[in-house]
Order: structure tokens, then C-alpha cells, then sequence
């Protein structure tokens, strides 16, 4: 069917052609022979072609056109009234003699033409006939061309200021009338095709109609052309008239072109000062129009011309373009009852976007943008349409990218509640887009009550929520998501140290209910936080002497306990006793020798309770070796027994080298390189004659089970060691020992039961190369080096 | 053949000429064969002067009964051919009975001649005015000779001329209202008016407005009309909705109409109608008529 319809229509459209060209034949000769008779004759047998109700509009453009072209030669024929020896006038009437409407309508509007050009009787007046005269076609595709032809035979005969058809004072105004009538006809001609025909399809017939829009909308353009069309004229006359029509015409199609039509058309300090008529027409119009992309346009073009120029700013607050625009906005979502939740969105996100660009001291204008919106959303259940979570989290990043300042965010009172109507995914990535703002603008959180409002609105990241179940989340993102959390924490930050502690309890406060998958993530920057604010506190020691400060680091330590605390029951032991090390530290610096020794004993208790992996227990004694040799602040008894404790462990670890590495380790404990660090240079040696014993059997323990002794890599370590002791001044380690050692080493290496091992020959080579170096440079260290023979 | 020639061939020659024939204004008129030819103009009240030139022929000399130039207003009905009725009569003697050696002139004058009626030349009625030479002749039938002229009267423009609004519609489908700004037009007149749609509830496809002529002729049971379109003119195209108003203007000058003429002498009447019709997607016609006056203004 709809094949043949179209083959059909080629037919008719190739016949209408055809016809058209023949006429256009005979006319063209009429013209040729200056006869008038024929030519108009022919001329209306060319345009009875018109009157064709079988074509669709774009074949029917297609015959027009061609009519079109035909029309300007007899124009030209018209104008030359040597040629044809009637009068202008006689010819206005000899042309309406025609028994046809549409070719008489046709050949008038082209004397008209002619008509005004020879200035015989006023424009206005022979514009004003036309336009009356159009009104005979009602046929909508016939009728909107004929006057689509008007138009364009008019359009450089307007009477305008400086136009040479310019009349008397009103001739603008006339100009005026005359497109108006002329839009107005064909807007209700456009209108009413859709009504056209029971059988036709509906989607075909607005496909039609859309052909056709442009044919109207021209108008507008004209009208925005027309230079004596100041604000004055445009607000008292052209805007309401328009506006009348258009919702008037209550068509969806022609009122959201015609709306998109206007803002496009007339310059923007025009829509400006007429704010109130245009937004006055948005909620009249049908509840199907798609009234929030024409206000999101309007806004646009709007925020546009505001930043085009300051100097246009003044306008904006003169005409409260933000409370009509939020006005009207408001009206719209009430009078579109059924306007979708994401339709109202996007009007807001427009808004928000507009005021951001126009008023962007305004953050109250913010707020109350985001106030309505939580006011439509309430009441309702949490969004589940896709799209229209996604404009929520466009309203929200909107004043973050703006400002570049997260803390703005935090001052608005609605910004919450509008996140409290997310789902946890979509509020997940809003905290997301937050925290991601905040980072890259290095924004400082600096209070504590922003801090509480910010981990609000973050704590989508921060906890659980109702309903998400755990197994559903992705590892990846999850640890993206807290890594940015962890991130986040260290951006929280105030010179004043009471401030400061306040917002480590804020946050406190929030990270602990996140749950063991959350803590290993979100404690350590906080304890570092605190460990940072604790050293401020240290910096400043005069001034914290008062008794009323809170900020004490005694009492900051009693937090840091309870985190740890938290995080060991987690369980994540070796992260607690990391942490437990670095306030041990950090006590220490203060000179806080119960709390440093408290810090320890919970770190030795977790090594002896939590931490069974071997590999595990190396890094952890390590660690704590490395800790407790720096701690100063133990006394003696104290020392002793933390001393004790770490040789005591690093013996009893699995693997023979482990242990030989961990005890010689120990050495450390007993000589601080400091000017009063303990140096017991008896217990060092005995630290490492005891990692040599521990050597010499793991070598044996391998000979026994592999076959062969491995490599002689903990030999040459020890010999470091003992190298840097003898350096050091430890009277315990004497030369001869060292030769011992070197000789040792040189028998094992050759002893057939050792596998050769490049990387450990290559570092005793260097070890050797060291003493031969030391020993060559001379000096107090070169003599003492001197006995030692390689 | 110029033997039997010379035996028929009329004894003299007889021209009807009009003193201002040169100047005088002259208009086609259609004859009965299709051809056309022009006609002096008069009206009524005017003064026909001329003059009737007899020229025997050969210079014989021939008899007469006497000449006499007649003056004659006819109606001519066709359904009747042949008879003519004569509503005015005017008769000169030109000469009396006697005998004819040379060309002779003879001047007439028929001064203010009533002549109430135009000519016209109908589907079924002529009224024409002619002035006719007799020659009385013994023994062989008269001699006869015919010169037509035309009349026209002028009306000035009548001092009420009402414009013909009217309300019509078929009840619940179709209401409109109509306006023609006067009821009486001259020739050269245009028809001007609107058309007002009140209510459509059928699907227009166009709507012409149409001039008619109604000629009746005869009188009771022999009383003849005939009915002409003499103009069809296509108003509106498409379908027009309630509250719309399409403008009428609509020249009279192409189309031949005389004016008005009520029953002429009792035996025929012209009369002109504006018939507005409607015509749906199906073809059905809905039309009104109504009556209007046409007028023969002076020209300048």
C-alpha cells in the first residue's frame, strides 16, 4: 500500500511538473509577445497546478518551486508597463478576474508585488488586502503556502524605518499587523492539517506537519528582522500577540516549535524585559509540550547573554529574572500534572545552571532552587528512573564545578535532602563526585560542623545502608570508593588544634559505624590526622600549658587507643599494629612514657595473639625493632623488658633465617648511634654471635635436608653488622673477630657443600672491597681497619 | 444571367444615414449568425437625425406610393418568431406618391424619442429598435429598408441601495452568514461582501459564488424562464473552521450582463441573482440565492 502510495505520488508530482512546464511554455511566450491576455491566461493554468490535493508537503515544496521560478519572470513582466500598456491599479484588478482562488490569489499577491514597488497607493494598504484577500484558501497545505508566498514577495516591502515603503508614523506598526495576520492565518492553517482526513496515520501526518514548520516559524523571523520593532513595540504588541496565538492554538507540535521559535528569534534583553508575559504563556500551554526543554533554552540563552557582558547584569536583578524564572518554573511542574519527575529535574538542574552563571554571589538562589526540588520529590519514593538520577546528580555537581568549593555545598541546607532521595548507588556516586571536587580543588574542610555536614552527605560511602546488600558491591569499586574517603580525610584540616580535634571526633564519630570492610580504609588516614595534629600540639609546647585545653595529646592518644582498638577487632591486627607503633612513636616525642609503653604492650599483644602467618610475624618484629630502638623515652626497666621481649620473639620465629636476620636485628636495641643512646656493646656482641650460631645451623639444617648448605648470604650480613659496630666504636667487636668472620666466610664458599650463589658472592665481594677501601683511606678508621687482614 | 439579373434588380437604391453617424458612439452587438456588428448608441429622450438617400437605379425613372421613414421599438418573443410586437411606433412621410427620375435626400428628424426600454438580445426574447424606409410600390411588393441602432438607458445611482446580510444553515451542521455591501450594482461594479461561519460540521471542499440570469418571457400558462450562470467564481478553497470569515470581491466587468428588467411591456422580465454555494468532500451542493438590481451607470 504505502509503496504504491508513494509511486503514485512520484506520478503525480512528475504530471504536476509536466503541466506546470507547459504552461510555463505558452506563458513564456505570451511574455516574449508583450500580451497580456495570454499571458495571464497561461500564468493561471500554470498555477491551477497548485490546487493539487494529492501531493504530500514535500512534493508539493518540490511544485511550488517551480511555480515559484515562473512567477518571477511574470513579475518582471508585470513591472514593465510598457510592455503590456495597463496601469498598475488595472492590472490589481484585472488579475482578480481569475474564476480560480488560488491562481487569482497567486497572480495577485504577484501585482501586489509590483504594486507596492511603484509606490502607487501606500504598502500597508496593499499588504493589508493581500492578507485579507489569503484568507479565501483554507486548505492548509495550499493555504499555508500561498501565504508562505506573501510573506516572501512582502518581506523587502515591509514599511520599516529607513526602508524606502516607510510611511507615516505608524507604518511599523502596520508592517507589524501585517506579519502577524499573516502568522497567525497560517499558524491556524498548520494547525488544522492535523485534523485533517479520518484515515490518514497520525505519525505520518505530524512528520507532514513538521515539513511544514519552518513555513511558520519564518514569520517570527521576519518579525525579529524588522528594524522599528523596539522593546516598547515588541512588549506591547508583537509578544502578547504571539503569545495569544500560540496558546490559542492548543496544538503540542506548534506551541513547543513556536515557544523554541520566539527565543531564538527576538534578542535576549527583549526576552528579558518581557520575562513575565513569555514565562506567563509556559503553563497555559498543553500538558504535552515539552515546556522544560523551551525553559532550559530560554535559561540558556539567558545565562548567555549575562556573561556576555557585566554590564547587562544590572538588567537581570531589575527584572528578578531568578524569582520569575523560578516562578514560572514552579507553575509549569503544577500545571503538568503529568509531566515525568525527570522533566521537573532537568527544569531545575536549567535553573540551577542559569542562576549559577547569572548569580553566582547568590547561594541563597541555590538553595532555593534545591528547596523545591526536594519539595517535589518528597512524598514520593526514591527515584528509580535512571534518567532522572542522573539529572539529580547533575543538580548537585552543578554549584560544585561552579564553585570549585565543596564547603559551599555544605552551607546549603537543601543540598542534603536532595541526596536523601537518591537510591544508595546513585547517592553513592554523588558522594563520590563531592569528595572528587574537593580533592581536586584542594578545598580545606575546616570546621568541624562542616565536617558533620559533609559526612552527611557522603555516608552513602561511609556505612551501609538499609538494603544494600554487601555481595552486590564490586571489590574494585568499593575500594576505590574508600581510598577517595580515606583521601578525603586528609583534606580535613584546621590551624586551630581544638578545632582540629573536634573534627577528628566528628569524623570518628561517622568512620566507626562503617563496618570492618570500611575501618582499614578510613582509620589510618584519621590516625595520622590526629598524629599530625598531636605533633602541632608538640610545636607549640608553651602554649598548651592551660588546664582547660582540651587538645591535649594525652587526651588525643586516648582516641587513637579506642580507633586501634576498633580496627584489632576488626580483625586487620597488622595495620593495628603498625598503627600502635606510630603512636608509640609519636608518645615518645611528646615524652609520654606510659603511653608509649602501653602503645607497645597492645602492639606485643596482638604479635602474640593475632599474628600466626610467619611472614607476617617477620614484618611485625621487624617493625617493632625498628620502632623500639628509636623510642627514647623508656626507662630503663621499661626498656629491658620491651628489649627483652623482641629478641625473645625474633628467636622464636619459623625459619632458621628469619630468625638470624631478626636477632641481629636486636643488635640495634643495645646501641643507639645517638650522643645519649644507650650502648651496651656486651649485648650487641651477644646479639650477634647469637645470629651467627642461628646461621651456622640453618647452613647445617639445609646440608642435612637439600644436600647442600645454600648460599652464605646471613654469613656476609652478620659480617656487616659486625663492620658497622666495629666502626662504630663497639669495643666488644674487635678485628680479630671480623678476620674470624671474613675466614669463615672464604671456607664456606669453598667447601663443596655450598652452592655457588652469584648474588651472594657478589655481595661479600663488595663487603670485602668495602674493608679494603676503608683500609686504604687511611686515617683513625684506616688503622683500625689495618689489622684486619682480607 | 445579367438579363434576369437586370429583371429583379431593385428599381433604386436606398441609404438610411445619421447626421452624427461619424461621431456618434458605436457598440457590437451579436447578430443571429454569430457575427458581429457595430451599432450606434442612443438613449431615450434623444433626437435621431438623418437623412434617407434614394438613388434609382440606372437613372430610370420609377413610381412610388409614397416613402416613409418609420421609428420602431419591437419585442420579439421567440416562441412567437416572426411576430413582432411594437411598443413604440414613430412614422415621417418622406415623400408622397409620385414619380422618381434622380437621386433624392430626404432628411428625417424624430426629435425626443421616448425610448423607455434597452435593446436586448435574449435566450428567448429580442428587443431591438430600428428605423425602417418604406417605399410604396404598385402592383409589386414595397420597398423596405432597415437601419438597427441600440439603446441603452442610464440610471443614476439609486439613493438607497441596502446591503443583503442574511443568517442561513442547515441546523446542526452548517450555519453561516453571508453579506453583500449593497443590493444594487452597476456594470461596472464589484461585489464585495464576506462570508461568516458560524457553525461546520461537514467537510467544505470549496464554495463559488455564482452570478445567474433568470429571463422569463410570456405571460400565465405561456410564461417561459430561462436560467444562465454567467459567472462562476470560486470564493474559498479547502475547509474553512467555525469563526472564520472569507472576504467576497468580485468584479463585475468581464462578465455581459445588462441590467435589471422587470416585466418590459408585459412580455418578458431580466432578472440577476447571486448564488452562494457550498460544496462538501461528497459533491452535495448547499447554495442560497439571492436577488440583487443591476444598474447601467453613466459612463464618463
Amino acid at each position: 500500500m504505502m509503496i504504491n502510495g508513494i509511486e503514485d505520488e512520484d506520478k503525480w508530482l512528475a504530471e504536476g511538473i509536466a503541466a506546470i512546464q507547459h504552461n510555463a511554455f505558452y506563458m513564456h511566450r505570451a511574455l516574449d509577445a508583450n500580451n497580456l491576455r495570454e499571458a495571464l491566461k497561461y500564468s493561471a493554468q500554470m498555477l491551477s497546478e497548485l490546487r493539487t490535493s494529492k501531493l504530500s508537503p514535500h512534493k508539493y515544496y518540490e511544485l511550488y518551486m517551480r511555480a515559484f521560478d515562473e512567477l518571477r519572470k511574470l513579475e518582471m513582466f508585470f513591472k514593465d508597463e510598457s510592455r503590456h500598456g495597463v496601469s498598475i491599479v488595472d492590472l490589481y484588478e484585472l488579475v482578480q478576474h481569475a474564476g480560480n482562488i488560488l491562481p487569482r490569489m497567486y497572480l495577485l499577491c504577484t501585482v501586489g508585488s509590483v504594486y507596492i514597488k511603484s509606490k502607487e497607493a501606500p504598502a500597508k494598504d496593499v499588504l493589508k488586502d493581500l492578507v485579507e484577500m489569503c484568507r479565501g484558501v483554507q486548505h492548509p497545505i495550499r493555504g499555508l503556502f500561498l501565504r508562505s508566498y506573501l510573506a516572501q514577495i512582502s518581506r523587502d516591502k515591509l514599511p520599516d524605518i529607513g526602508s524606502e515603503y516607510e510611511g507615516d508614523a505608524d507604518s511599523v506598526m502596520d508592517s507589524v499587523e501585517f506579519v502577524l495576520q499573516n502568522f497567525t492565518e497560517m499558524n491556524k492553517l498548520w494547525v488544522r492539517q492535523q485534523h485533517q482526513g479520518p484515515g490518514r496515520v497520525r505519525e505520518k501526518l505530524e512528520k507532514e506537519r513538521s515539513e511544514l514548520r519552518d513555513l511558520v516559524g519564518k514569520n517570527l523571523h521576519v518579525l525579529g528582522q524588522i528594524e522599528g520593532v523596539d522593546l516598547g513595540m515588541y512588549k506591547d504588541a508583537v509578544l502578547p500577540r504571539v503569545l495569544e496565538q500560540i496558546v490559542n492554538c492548543s496544538d503540542d507540535l506548534a506551541q513547543y516549535y513556536l515557544m523554541d521559535c520566539i527565543i531564538q528569534v527576538f534578542p535576549d534583553e527583549y526576552h528579558l524585559q518581557t520575562l513575565e508575559t513569555l514565562l506567563g504563556a509556559c503553563p497555559q500551554l498543553q500538558p504535552t509540550v515539552d515546556v522544560k526543554t523551551v525553559l532550559s533554552q530560554l535559561m540558556e540563552r539567558l545565562s548567555n547573554y549575562a556573561a556576555s557582558s557585566t554590564d547587562v547584569l544590572p538588567e537581570f536583578l531589575q527584572v528578578e529574572a531568578f524569582a520569575k524564572l523560578s516562578n514560572a518554573i514552579g507553575r509549569v511542574i503544577e500545571a503538568q500534572v503529568n509531566m515525568p519527575i525527570v522533566g521537573a529535574i532537568t527544569l531545575y538542574v536549567s535553573l540551577l545552571t542559569f542562576t549559577l552563571r547569572v548569580h553566582p554571589d547568590r547561594l541563597d538562589y541555590v538553595d532555593q532552587v534545591l528547596g523545591a526540588c526536594v519539595k517535589k520529590l518528597s512524598g514520593k519514593p526514591k527515584l528509580e528512573d535512571q534518567r532522572a538520577k542522573k539529572q539529580v546528580v547533575a543538580l548537585l555537581s552543578a554549584p560544585l564545578e561552579k564553585y570549585n568549593d565543596a564547603v559551599m555545598a555544605l552551607t546549603l541546607s537543601n543540598y542534603p535532602r536532595v541526596m536523601d532521595h537518591l537510591d544508595n548507588e546513585t547517592n553513592k556516586v554523588m558522594a563520590m563526585v563531592i569528595i572528587e571536587s574537593i580533592m581536586k580543588n584542594y578545598t580545606c574542610i575546616s570546621t568541624a560542623h562542616q565536617v558533620e555536614v559533609l559526612f552527611e552527605l557522603i555516608k552513602g560511602l561511609i556505612k551501609d545502608l538499609d538494603g544494600t546488600a554487601a555481595d552486590e558491591l564490586d571489590e574494585e569499586d568499593f575500594n576505590e570508593e574508600q581510598n577517595s574517603v580515606a583521601r578525603l580525610i586528609h583534606m580535613l584540616y584546621n590551624d586551630d588544634p581544638e578545632e582540629l580535634l573536634k573534627i577528628i571526633c566528628t569524623v570518628k564519630k561517622s568512620i566507626m559505624n562503617g563496618g570492618p570492610r570500611r575501618l582499614p580504609f578510613t582509620v589510618p588516614p584519621l590516625i595520622f590526622s590526629a598524629l599530625r595534629l598531636i605533633r602541632q600540639l608538640q610545636g607549640q609546647d608553651g602554649d598548651v600549658a592551660g588546664e582547660e585545653v582540651p587538645a591535649t595529646p594525652k587526651k588525643i592518644f586516648q582516641i587513637l587507643n579506642e580507633m586501634i582498638e576498633s580496627l584489632s577487632a576488626v580483625p586487620s591486627p597488622e595495620l593495628a599494629l603498625r598503627l600502635y607503633l606510630q603512636c608509640a612513636e609519636a608518645a615518645n616525642d611528646c615524652g609520654l612514657e606510659p603511653v608509649a609503653y602501653e602503645f607497645f604492650t597492645q602492639a606485643f599483644v596482638l604479635y602474640e595473639e593475632e599474628i600466626a602467618d610467619s611472614k607476617a610475624q617477620v614484618t611485625a618484629i621487624h617493625l617493632i625493632i625498628g620502632t623500639l630502638q628509636r623510642l627514647n623515652v623508656f626507662g630503663v626497666e621499661n626498656r629491658d623488658t620491651l628489649t627483652h621481649k623482641a629478641t625473645g620473639y625474633s628467636a622464636k620465629l619459623l625459619k632458621k633465617p628469619d630468625q638470624c636476620r631478626a636477632v641481629y636485628a636486636c643488635s640495634h636495641l643495645f646501641w643507639v648511634d645517638d650522643q645519649d643512646g644507650i650502648k651496651d656493646g656486651e649485648r650487641v656482641l651477644l646479639c650477634l654471635k647469637r645470629a651467627l650460631r642461628i646461621a651456622n645451623a640453618a647452613q647445617q639444617m639445609a646440608n642435612v635436608t637439600r644436600g647442600n648448605s645454600g648460599p652464605v648470604t646471613l654469613f656476609v650480613e652478620i659480617l656487616n653488622k659486625y663492620l658497622y659496630f666495629f666502626e662504630k666504636g663497639n669495643p666488644q667487636i674487635t678485628s680479630a673477630a671480623i678476620q674470624g668472620l671474613i675466614e669463615l666466610i672464604t671456607t664456606e664458599m669453598q667447601s663443596e657443600s655450598t652452592a655457588p650463589n652469584a648474588a651472594s658472592d657478589a655481595f661479600f665481594a663488595s663487603t670485602l672491597r668495602y674493608i679494603q677501601f676503608q683500609k686504604q683511606k687511611g686515617g683513625a678508621m684506616g688503622e683500625k681497619y689495618d689489622s684486619v687482614k682480607v | 444571367m445579367n438579363f434576369i439579373a437586370g429583371v429583379f434588380k431593385p428599381p433604386c437604391s436606398v441609404l438610411i444615414s445619421l447626421a452624427d453617424g461619424r461621431t456618434r458612439k458605436q457598440v457590437p452587438i451579436k447578430k443571429d449568425n454569430g457575427q458581429t456588428v457595430m451599432l450606434p448608441l442612443f438613449q431615450s429622450q434623444e433626437t435621431i437625425i438623418g437623412e434617407v438617400l434614394v438613388e434609382p437605379t440606372q437613372g430610370k425613372k420609377f413610381e412610388h406610393n409614397g416613402i416613409k421613414i418609420e421609428l420602431l421599438g419591437q419585442i420579439e418573443l421567440f416562441f412567437d418568431r416572426g411576430n413582432f410586437y411594437d411598443f413604440t411606433s414613430l412614422v415621417r412621410e418622406l415623400d408622397v406618391p409620385g414619380e422618381l427620375y434622380e437621386r433624392k435626400t430626404y432628411p428625417f428628424e424624430f426629435s425626443t424619442v421616448e425610448m423607455p426600454h434597452e435593446s436586448y438580445n435574449g435566450v428567448n426574447v429580442r428587443l431591438r429598435y430600428i428605423l425602417k424606409v418604406t417605399i410604396g410600390r404598385n402592383y409589386v411588393p414595397n420597398m423596405v429598408e432597415y437601419q438597427e441602432f441600440v439603446v441603452r438607458n442610464y440610471t443614476p445611482p439609486p439613493p438607497i441601495n441596502n446591503s443583503i446580510k442574511m443568517e442561513v444553515g442547515i441546523e446542526d451542521c452548517l450555519h453561516i452568514e453571508f453579506e453583500y455591501n449593497t443590493s444594487k450594482y452597476h456594470l461596472k461594479d464589484a461585489i464585495l461582501g464576506k462570508i461568516y461561519f458560524l457553525l461546520v460540521r461537514i467537510k467544505i471542499k470549496n464554495m463559488e459564488l455564482e452570478i445567474r440570469r433568470r429571463e422569463s418571457t410570456g405571460s400565465g400558462s405561456n410564461t417561459y424562464v430561462e436560467t444562465e450562470t454567467l459567472a462562476k467564481f470560486e470564493l474559498m478553497d479547502g475547509a474553512p473552521v467555525r469563526g472564520e470569515s472569507i472576504p467576497i470581491r468580485l468584479f463585475l466587468s468581464p462578465y455581459e450582463l445588462t441590467p435589471t428588467y422587470r416585466n418590459i411591456n408585459n412580455k418578458f422580465s431580466v432578472k440577476y441573482f447571486l448564488n452562494l454555494v457550498l460544496v462538501d468532500e461528497e459533491d452535495r451542493r448547499y447554495f442560497k440565492q439571492q436577488e440583487i438590481t443591476v444598474y447601467r451607470l453613466l459612463e464618463d
